[in-house]
């Protein structure tokens, strides 16, 4: 009983500070000097036309490396809550779905006629992240949504782990060594302006941004892959 | 007037969440609620960003580079949200992988039954 009342106060009390904040909130009118700024210089200085793209990839993009870092240590530790070396999950055999239930006719024909669509959708998204809407990590997830229905659609389907990590890998120490290049030929770290900028909107343009979506995509697929094939039953 | 009504769906869904993990018993509830939580959160910081009639800052057709600045949202909470999305989806898969573990030693969700670091 008192717990159910402690409960209901602070629920109250942080309704109350909630309220107090969604009505004093008034819309802004323009952009503050830093969005401003980065408006202004995103399309000149780096010939991307997706304002978010670059400032992803080039003036955050030792961020968007530190969080690709917390995707590879989240998957290393689902690996080794779930791994092995830990007893085999007790789970009886009659229980086990992919034995007891296969998945539906209507699962894996939806599977197959889906699985290249959702690949080429992933590609375009990756692709076309410095010109329109998209990316390296937006394309990344939808690759590994194409993993998940795999794995939906037939249980026993075991993906190439040690190609995803080596990919994963590799894609990780390009991303670093682009940096690096960025460093030596341009002016920091992570300096996208190592290739000539192109055309404004052309496919080919904005230096490295295209390259580095791609690895930035290949990179989260592979890490969101092995973090699904972690929780096989 | 819209970021407003954003908004205060961001603050509900909070709410919702701190009560779902507050009374719910079941780890897997407790999990959602978070899940909840952290997606109001989100939503909260995309709200903030909103700027009066903006656009998506996309330079294309539609939005010439010369009015940009005057047209466009602020693009640096939604480039913080798009990484805040996938760390929040991976804190989820350690959770969730820690439930499993845990239903294994002791047979049951119910967080009532996992005594040890209680005092």
């Amino acid at each position: 009983m008192i717990r159910r009342l402690s409960i209901v106060v602070a629920i109250a009390a942080f309704g109350l500070i909630f309220a107090s904040l969604a009505i004093s909130y008034t819309e802004q009118q323009s952009l503050r000097p830093l969005a401003e700024s980065y408006v202004r210089r995103v399309p000149q200085e780096l010939g991307a036309p997706n304002i978010i793209t670059g400032i992803l990839l080039t003036y955050r993009a030792f961020d968007t490396l530190g969080e690709v870092a917390v995707l590879f240590m989240v998957a290393a530790s689902v690996g080794l809550v779930l791994g092995a070396g830990h007893p085999p999950r007790s789970v009886s055999s009659e229980d086990r779905p992919d034995e007891a239930w296969p998945s539906s006719e209507i699962v894996q024909s939806g599977a197959q006629i889906l699985v290249p669509l959702i690949s080429i959708f992933a590609a375009y998204i990756i692709m076309n992240g410095h010109l329109s809407a998209g990316g390296g990590f937006q394309g990344g997830a939808v690759i590994a949504s194409c993993v998940l229905l795999m794995l939906l659609a037939y249980p026993q389907y075991q993906p190439n782990l040690e190609f995803l990590s080596i990919a994963e890998s590799m894609a990780g120490a390009l991303f670093v060594l682009a940096g690096i290049a960025g460093l030596i030929v341009a002016g920091s770290f992570l300096d996208t302006r190592i290739l000539p900028l192109g055309q404004f909107g052309a496919f080919f343009s904005a230096g490295t941004i295209p390259v580095l979506s791609v690895l930035l995509g290949v990179k989260v697929g592979c890490e969101l892959s092995v973090i699904l094939d972690g929780f096989r039953p | 007037m819209i970021s407003s009504i954003v908004l205060t769906t961001g603050l509900l869904l909070i709410l919702i969440g701190s009560w779902g993990i507050l009374t719910h018993r079941n780890i897997l509830r407790i999990i959602i609620s978070f899940s909840l939580m952290g997606t109001g959160t989100h939503i909260i910081i995309v709200a903030i960003g909103y700027v009066k009639n903006g656009t998506a800052p996309i330079i294309d057709r539609t939005l010439d580079l010369s009015e940009a600045t005057s047209r466009v949202v602020d693009p640096i909470p939604s480039a913080l949200v798009v990484t805040a999305i996938v760390i929040g989806m991976a804190v989820t898969a350690v959770m969730l992988a820690y439930t499993i573990r845990l239903y294994d030693s002791k047979k049951t969700l119910s967080i009532d039954a996992f005594t040890e670091s209680k005092w």
